[in-house]
């Protein structure tokens, strides 16, 4: 493989505390190494700004609800329908974009990994076809638990060994990497028609509380020692008055000690924060409620959040909490799909427009830059926009002009039509922090990569460390000072080194690199129990027999496994 | 105004999707400019002159520039769709999308055109002198935005599902339509001179239909709300006032239920 040196760049790596500094990188056999020959390929990167490959902590990216919004929504993509010159295929879709265009973008925007926030487990298959024809981005996928029969019956009891066991068996399965939790109980309760909105609402039939579920989950994680933390999506999203619930189920986590070989430091990760941290009562005295949420996160050192910003545009959200995607369809009228995953969990979507006339939305705009803004902590606030569900992530750099300039903020914010009405429901107007391009680095690389458990080999530039490097054609000591080029300089990386290959040149897509599948193998003592459980209620109530239940090899032949060994507790 | 004529020198094998041939696309070209526009064709991209010759440079603007097209287009998508100024004359039938997402400016065709033209058509004139297809002044399959404003003049007759979620402007067809006509529509006028096949203003929230002739089978969401007369595009009668579709949602105005309206002519 060939080698390469990067020189003269200025390198942003909050691991090895590099702030800019003028330092060259070198490249060999896909990793980043001390020293090259002198035959290594001379990369200058003068002027330029050089940090790790970025990592997507929560995206709906692959899977078949994804590719639901993509069959219902044509309409997305029908003015993409052509290709273009270059070795890429058509690429189509603003907020449903098709796997390949998904790999590319991801790509031109300096990332090399990403997470698929949500695999129903019955579906898993073909959440690993779609990560499968994913280019160039590494990926791995979270089964959703929160509103698993297994887990309610397990947790009702408080039976922590058992939905270990039961994570286990079905990290396997699905080839998952760890415990996502969306809407606990709140999505079962929708199938008698009904939600959990706050911690304690009892889940019909099974009479166990959204708590009982988290605090349980969180314990299992722990006790199996999984790279990620339990990755929560709380109850009550988007609704007037949340937050309470929020910092409701962030505090149950108090207490409880991370227990990992990965360097992982946190035991709960709350995903796109912006929805759950609103005040008031109605859309109407609605208020930010991000203070009051974050000023807990900073305090608790054993949190991470995303922030799930609001991007103002045309998209589609989709979410396993069914019943949130019913409500929003009951206020907008736009198309609503929704889908029962038997014993697992379900699924909705529905398109939707956050219109920059709208001062609710705008506020939602402004509760997600507050998130990130009061963050004192970047090693445990990421960047996300919940794609597709506040904005495509395809509007990243757009995210980030916002965080890095009072003055590009500050300007969106007075074009707003009714701007006065979303200063006064908001604190947005009053926050004069800048985010730093080494915060940057920290929000989108290094902490990213903590938080999922990758720190040896993502998220940082030290020799040994995967030679995932994206350049930008950014000057720090001449930071632009305008929206749209900040924006540009965002949007099309310099270069973007994946495993040691120069895969982006310029913006343009020059090479597929090697993808992997990332999923987890956790190992855990016999458990007849779990077992006898499982196989009943396969013959009880599934519609596909168990055998035909796990994901083949052949689904995912690109794969990288991780071995976690819980028996040895 | 600057007039550019195009006359179609070669038949395509398969369908040409001609996305430059409007005003916007011409604009402050010369003939030689225009001739090298591309066009596919499947999957392969070729130019405008290999299928017309192109005579005449156009204006500086779209709503300078008069385009003429002669000559066979029935193998021909997209003419004219998202011109926002200017004026277009085509002496022949088209295939799809002709007109479609316009926002102005002046279309005529003089022959017949094909499903989906006029689609999400926001603005300007657009006549077809013979009959249209399918999904005419609809939404795009998948969308909830069908034709918002302008005028759609059809002199013949048109196919189902006409001005599906319309939700502005004026639809006029003067002959007759299929099944479908103004389902789930959200605003706006549609003027059928004939006849309508079965389910007329199916889940229709709000907008007025005027039906001048018979509709074959009426929905049962709609219910007879009294008389009245109306002057409808040059034609003075009275009106049965249908109030409708009961079986959808409406929205309130000051307190008060505001349903579509089913004008059927007695």
């Amino acid at each position: 493989m060939s080698e390469y040196i990067i020189k003269n760049g200025h390198v942003f790596d909050p691991v090895q505390g590099i702030k800019g500094d003028k330092k060259d990188i070198s490249v060999k056999d896909g990793k980043i190494v001390e020293k090259v020959g002198s035959g290594a390929k001379v990369i200058d990167a003068r002027d330029k700004t050089v940090m790790a490959g970025a990592l997507e902590v929560h995206a709906h990216v692959a899977g078949p609800k994804v590719n639901a919004g993509r069959w219902y929504r044509p309409e997305d993509k029908h003015f993409d329908s052509h290709k273009t010159a270059g070795i890429t295929r058509i690429e189509g879709g603003k907020s449903i974009p098709t796997v390949f265009k998904t790999g590319y973008e991801y790509a031109r925007l300096g990332f090399t990994f990403a997470m698929e926030a949500a695999m129903p487990p019955l579906y898993a298959r073909h959440v690993h076809e779609e990560i499968h024809d994913t280019p160039i981005i590494d990926e791995a996928a979270l089964p959703v638990f929160g509103n698993n029969w297994f887990i309610l019956e397990y947790l009702k009891n408080h039976e922590v060994e058992n939905t270990a066991a039961y994570i286990a068996w079905i990290l396997r399965q699905t080839k998952g990497y760890g415990v996502k939790c969306v809407n606990p109980g709140g999505t079962e309760a929708w199938a008698w028609g009904l939600n959990c909105l706050t911690i304690h609402d009892p889940v019909p039939y099974f009479e166990i509380t959204p708590a009982e579920i988290i605090k349980g989950l969180i314990e299992a994680n722990e006790y199996l020692g999984l790279p990620h933390s339990m990755h929560l999506h709380q109850n009550d999203l988007g609704n007037p008055g949340n937050y309470k619930t929020t910092i409701d189920s962030l505090k149950l986590a108090e207490g409880i000690k991370t227990k990992n070989n990965f360097g992982r430091e946190q035991v709960l990760h709350s995903t796109h924060l912006q929805f759950h941290a609103y005040k008031g009562t109605n859309w109407g005295d609605f208020e930010s409620g991000a203070k009051e949420v974050m000023d807990y996160v900073n305090r608790q050192k054993n949190l991470t959040i995303d922030t799930g910003n609001v991007t103002l545009d045309e998209t589609t959200t989709m979410t396993a909490d069914g019943p949130f995607e019913h409500h929003l369809h009951g206020l907008n009228h736009l198309k609503w799909f929704n889908v029962d995953v038997e014993l697992e969990t379900a699924a909705g979507i529905v398109p939707f427009i956050y219109d920059p006339n709208n001062p609710v939305f705008c506020s939602q705009w402004a509760v997600g830059l507050e998130i990130a803004l009061y963050a004192k902590d970047p090693m445990r606030c990421f960047i996300t926009t919940d794609h597709p569900n506040a904005g495509p992530f395809t509007r990243y750099p757009r995210v980030y002009s916002w965080l890095m300039s009072k003055k590009v903020r500050d300007e969106r914010l007075n074009s707003f039509k009714k701007a006065d009405k979303v200063i006064s429901a908001t604190n947005i107007a009053n926050i004069d922090r800048e985010i730093t391009l080494y915060e940057l680095a920290a929000m989108t690389r290094a902490g990213p990569a903590k938080c999922l458990g990758l720190s040896k080999d993502y998220g940082a530039l030290a020799p040994g460390m995967n030679a995932d490097i994206a350049i930008y054609n950014i000057n720090p000591d001449k930071f632009p000072s305008g929206g749209p080029e900040i924006e540009k300089a965002f949007a099309q990386v310099a270069y973007l080194f994946k495993d040691g290959k120069i895969c982006v040149e310029d913006g343009k897509i020059v090479d597929m690199g090697h993808k992997q599948t990332f999923w987890v193998d956790a190992k855990v003592p016999e458990n007849k129990q779990v077992m006898h459980d499982i196989r009943e209620k396969f013959l009880r109530y599934y519609s596909v027999n168990e055998n035909n239940y796990p994901v083949p090899e052949s689904y995912a032949p690109h794969q990288h496994i991780i071995a976690v060994d819980a028996t040895k507790a | 105004m600057n007039t550019v004529t195009l006359t179609v020198k070669k038949t395509p094998e398969l369908f040409l999707e001609c996305e430059k041939v409007n005003p916007d696309a011409f604009a402050g070209k010369t003939a030689d400019q225009i001739a090298q526009l591309p066009a596919f064709q499947g999957k392969e991209i070729s130019t405008l002159g290999d299928y017309f010759t192109v005579a005449g440079d156009a204006g500086a603007t779209a709503a300078d520039t008069k385009i003429v097209v002669n000559g066979d287009c029935t193998k021909m998508k997209y003419i004219g769709a998202k011109m926002t100024g200017g004026e277009m004359i085509v002496n022949s039938s088209c295939d799809m999308y002709t007109g479609s997402w316009m926002t102005g400016g002046k279309l005529l065709v003089k022959g017949d055109v094909h499903s989906f033209s006029g689609l999400a058509m926001k603005g300007g004139e657009f006549t077809v002198e013979g009959n249209a297809a399918n999904y005419l002044g609809a939404a795009y399959r998948g969308d909830w935005r069908g034709m918002s404003g302008g005028v759609l003049r059809v002199k013949g007759n048109a196919g189902s599902d006409v001005a599906t979620f319309m939700t502005g402007g004026t639809l006029i067809v003067e002959g007759n339509v299929d099944i479908h006509l103004g389902t789930h529509m959200e605003g706006g006028t549609i003027i059928l001179k004939g006849n309508a096949n079965r389910r007329v203003g199916g889940q229709l929230v709000k907008g007025e239909i005027y039906v001048f002739g018979t509709v074959n089978v009426m929905m049962p969401g709609y219910k007879p709300a009294g008389e009245v007369d109306l002057d409808v595009d040059g034609t003075k009668a009275k009106f049965v006032d249908y109030i409708g579709d009961l079986g959808e949602r409406h929205p309130k105005r000051k307190g008060e239920i505001v349903y579509g309206h089913l004008y059927m002519k007695k």
